[in-house]
């Protein structure tokens, strides 16, 4: 068998071309040293297109109470106080400077009437903070990104995935895959690696995220001697579409509530009043008279139909069960009765168009039917707050694939802001680390053989086991088994089940052929979204309390203790295994910002709100 | 619901023939799902391009019965009962695998164009833009890069010889929304005139016509572009010079015809 391998030098390869990657490449390869960018799909294709509300920065534009304060209590506060401190303060401080830069580089965001970046509600944020463009705001990051990557000339890698990471003596020395368009595999020689690969809803069933979503980062920097912190926390979506089958989990953006939306049970109750916890009760609505008016007068305090998402998806969940649900298994939302058509059609261009032409319904005109999804990962890649170093050296991480920044549960907006901020740190030090590395690393030839037999091996053997069928069996077990609402029991059977399929997909034989061979990429993607599922399920059984993304059935409430406490996961011979490690703990003035805070009653009329 | 017969193309760079199979769909199935349940029952090789699976990324572009869509956006209940449908790869590039082909021919024209550059900020440090200033620039950037509008251009689809100087529909909007945006600084009428060869486009408006994302491109983008480059090399005074000095007046493709004497 041919196993010959493409090979590429360069100072510092990034892994992954959505937001994070694309501002880590710039970045390096501003700092002058030889970039690569390594994209799984198309450029400009990655999941970030797919973001909708917007990029969360304090401007103040429309509040100017609003500032970095206000945002890192936000954030700290809607990730239950799990998150690293620095890094929430860096990203609330950095935000805005990141978002103007993407004014200097060609983007237009919405306006203010005074011709200032606009923002929007979302939910867990205070004011009024998301920069958007309608709800194409992924869309204009990308394109944006994208261009500016392309002038700079940077060398990118369409079509390829990255398997393995290559190391010399415990640090990074590269990374080998698999060139789709090519069909050959690649290796790319380097000093300094990012990840920004995204995180892996694909092992669930009713998920947001596209095919690419496999855990390629969080197993390749597991291989390589990487710790990553709680992989437990996962967040449901609390709106993605229900119905036709084909588009369930499909995102609807948070912003149709920001934007007046309102959630709604089949008897037409406002059921989220019954759901507001203590934690958030001082800065919350508790009659739909007020939450209506906060709308337009933020004296008054927020609707509940905005508390974070982890709350959101658990009370939707827990109607459904109750027997008030939809007809196809969610609940409604609805926007038609408080705002015009004009209005829906003009903030929320692609949701109109996305239920119009996807499900048939007129949601200027109807209610959509909406259900948790499976969205995105807080945990990942341990990483260092200023840096983004892992625990590997050579080795950075940002966006999704990295942990600290989100805690237990993300705010929404805070996604593309964390892609923009720490993507930036990431080429920033990984360009620096690779300057100041002497030599090239050695490549260690019997490491290169042995990962290139290992991606091969599908090809080689004959009828073996189906990659579809056994995706179609994990997705299964994580989504009855690893779903909102967790129990000791549920997750022992998902482990049983993970450890079996991990057996059979060993066996799988994929069809021949190595040019844009999608049955070979998906068994090797299968190997990768097991660990990960593995990971996941062993850390969420090992934290016994319920806290943001992760609830346990068993331990029904957050225990004081575990909120002081990281979930680490890493191999050891192979193995996963875990360990707790202590949160650091915030500077006291910090801390002082963090208490609860009910709305002043001297808040200014917005200046430029619509 | 009912079997649905579908002919999927199948085949590389050296050729192949469409493949007929029988699927059963389920209600609310679009053809992109189709194409998915033969990957996963059928054909287990069977290579498509696909990602958000939602009109948003651009990625499944494909010929559907011979016209140019996203097959994520294309409900199976759009076809009438017992239709046999045909998928096929686009046209106007090269097959690198059964439905997916080699559109490096975007790529490299979105290289050579000339970047956003910024004029100087306001005296106060700001960026003031104005909503409806920043519109008709908003509606190029809702391009999803599907490149349907490449596909369906018969300045290319049909000559495979004009595609070295003609950068299509695709980048006549890329170059509408750099000239029409607020900040710019950048000239690149003249670029626009010799190299990205606006002036093969007859404005047949098949690019409007598939766009997903109902950009006007034909009349929003193109024909403004066409009136910013007549104006720029419209120059009656030179050409009248030009005609007392005897010289024939040589015109560059795509440089308007002056006016008769």
């Amino acid at each position: 068998m041919n196993d010959a391998v493409k090979r590429h030098e360069y100072d510092v390869v990034v892994i992954g071309a959505g937001g994070a990657g694309l501002r880590a490449a710039i970045e390096a390869s501003a700092m002058g040293v030889r970039t690569a960018l390594i994209c799984k799909s198309l450029l400009g294709k990655a999941h970030t297109v797919m973001a909708e509300g917007g990029i969360a920065a304090a401007l103040g534009n429309v509040w100017k109470e609003d500032n970095w304060k206000v945002h890192f209590r936000d954030t700290m506060r809607g990730g239950k106080l799990l998150n690293h401190w620095r890094m929430a303060q860096i990203h609330a401080q950095e935000a805005p400077d990141r978002v103007l830069e993407l004014e200097e580089w060609g983007a237009l965001f919405d306006r203010t009437k005074d011709g200032l970046i606009l923002q929007r509600d979302f939910g867990g944020h205070r004011y009024a903070r998301l920069a958007h463009v309608g709800d194409r705001t992924g869309l204009e990051m990308i394109r944006t990104l994208q261009d500016h990557a392309v002038h700079r000339g940077i060398d990118v890698f369409m079509e390829t995935t990255m398997f393995r990471l290559l190391t010399e003596d415990g640090r990074v020395s590269g990374a080998i895959g698999y060139d789709r368009q090519k069909g050959e595999l690649a290796l790319f020689h380097a000093k300094a690696v990012v990840l920004a690969t995204g995180g892996v809803g694909k092992a669930w069933k009713v998920t947001s995220n596209s095919w690419e979503y496999t855990g390629d980062g969080f197993a390749m920097a597991l291989e390589a001697g990487a710790e990553l912190i709680d992989m437990e926390m996962t967040q449901f979506h609390p709106t993605g579409m229900v119905w036709p089958t084909s588009v369930r989990g499909l995102l609807v953006t948070e912003g149709v509530r920001g934007d007046g939306g309102t959630l709604k049970n089949a008897n037409g109750e406002r059921f989220m009043f019954k759901y507001i916890p203590e934690f958030f009760k001082a800065e919350t609505a508790d009659n739909e008279a007020e939450a209506d008016r906060w709308y337009e007068d933020k004296t008054n305090r927020r609707t509940p139909d905005l508390l974070p998402r982890d709350e959101v998806a658990r009370a939707i969940n827990a109607e459904v069960k109750a027997g008030r649900g939809s007809p196809h298994g969610g609940v409604f939302l609805d926007i038609a009765s408080r705002r015009s058509a004009e209005y829906i059609k003009r903030r929320l261009p692609s949701m109109y168009h996305q239920f119009m032409q996807l499900a048939g319904v007129d949601i200027t005109k109807e209610a959509m039917e909406i259900g948790p999804t499976l969205h995105y990962i807080m945990g990942g890649v341990r990483v260092d707050p200023d840096s983004t170093q892992s625990t590997v050296p050579g080795l950075f991480a940002a966006g999704e694939v990295a942990a600290g920044m989100h805690g237990a549960n993300r705010l929404g907006g805070n996604s593309l802001s964390d892609l923009l901020v720490f993507g930036r740190r990431a080429g920033l030090y990984a360009a620096e680390y690779a300057k100041r590395l002497a030599r090239m690393p050695l490549l260690d030839e019997q490491q290169v053989s042995r990962r290139s037999q290992e991606i091969l091996a599908p090809l080689e053997r004959r009828g073996g086991e189906n990659p579809y069928a056994l995706h179609a069996e994990l997705t299964d077990t994580m989504q009855d088994l690893v779903g909102i609402i967790r129990t000791a029991d549920e997750l022992r059977q998902a482990l049983t089940r993970i450890d079996s399929l991990r057996t059979r997909a060993a066996r799988c034989a994929v069809a021949s052929g190595r040019v844009y061979n999608p049955s070979w990429h998906l068994a090797l993607d299968l190997r990768t979204m097991l660990l990960c599922s593995e990971a996941v399920t062993r850390s969420a059984l090992l934290r016994e309390e319920s806290r943001g993304g992760h609830t346990r059935d068993d331990y029904p409430k957050p225990d004081p203790d575990w909120g002081k406490k990281n979930v680490v996961t890493r191999l050891r011979d192979g193995q996963v295994e875990l360990r707790t490690a202590s949160l650091p703990e915030a500077p006291s003035e910090l801390r002082a910002l963090l208490g609860e805070e009910k709305p002043s009653a001297k808040v200014a009329v917005p200046a430029g709100a619509e | 619901m009912p079997n649905v017969k579908v002919n999927v193309f199948r085949g590389d760079a050296s050729g192949g023939q469409l493949k007929r199979y029988d699927v059963p769909t389920d209600p609310g199935m679009v053809v992109l799902d189709v194409v998915h349940r033969i990957q996963a029952t059928q054909e287990p090789d069977l290579a498509v391009r696909w990602n958000c699976k939602a009109g948003k990324c651009g990625s499944c572009s494909a010929e559907i019965n011979g016209l140019p869509k996203l097959m994520c956006m294309t409900r199976m209940d759009t076809f009438e009962e017992g239709e046999e449908i045909t998928v096929t790869p686009v046209k106007t590039f090269p097959v690198i695998r059964d439905l997916v082909t080699d559109v490096s021919y975007n790529y490299e024209w979105a290289k050579t164009i000339p970047a956003f550059k910024p004029k100087p900020k306001e005296a106060d440090g700001t960026r003031r833009m104005y909503q409806d200033d920043v519109e008709r620039v908003q509606e190029f950037h809702k391009c999803i890069e599907c490149f349907l509008c490449q596909d369906v251009c018969h300045v290319i689809r049909d000559h495979e010889e004009d595609k070295a100087g003609f950068a299509g529909p695709r980048y006549f909007v890329r170059l509408a929304a750099l000239e029409m945006h607020p900040l710019d600084t950048n000239d690149r009428t003249e670029l626009i005139r010799q190299k990205y060869g606006l002036g093969y486009c007859n404005i047949t408006k098949c690019c409007t016509d598939v766009c997903p994302e109902h950009i006007h491109i034909t009349d929003n983008a193109i024909i403004p572009l066409k009136e910013r480059v007549v104006t720029s090399t419209y120059d009656p005074v030179g050409w009248a010079l030009r005609r007392m000095r005897g010289k024939p007046a040589t015109l560059a493709a795509g440089e308007p015809e002056p006016p008769s004497a």
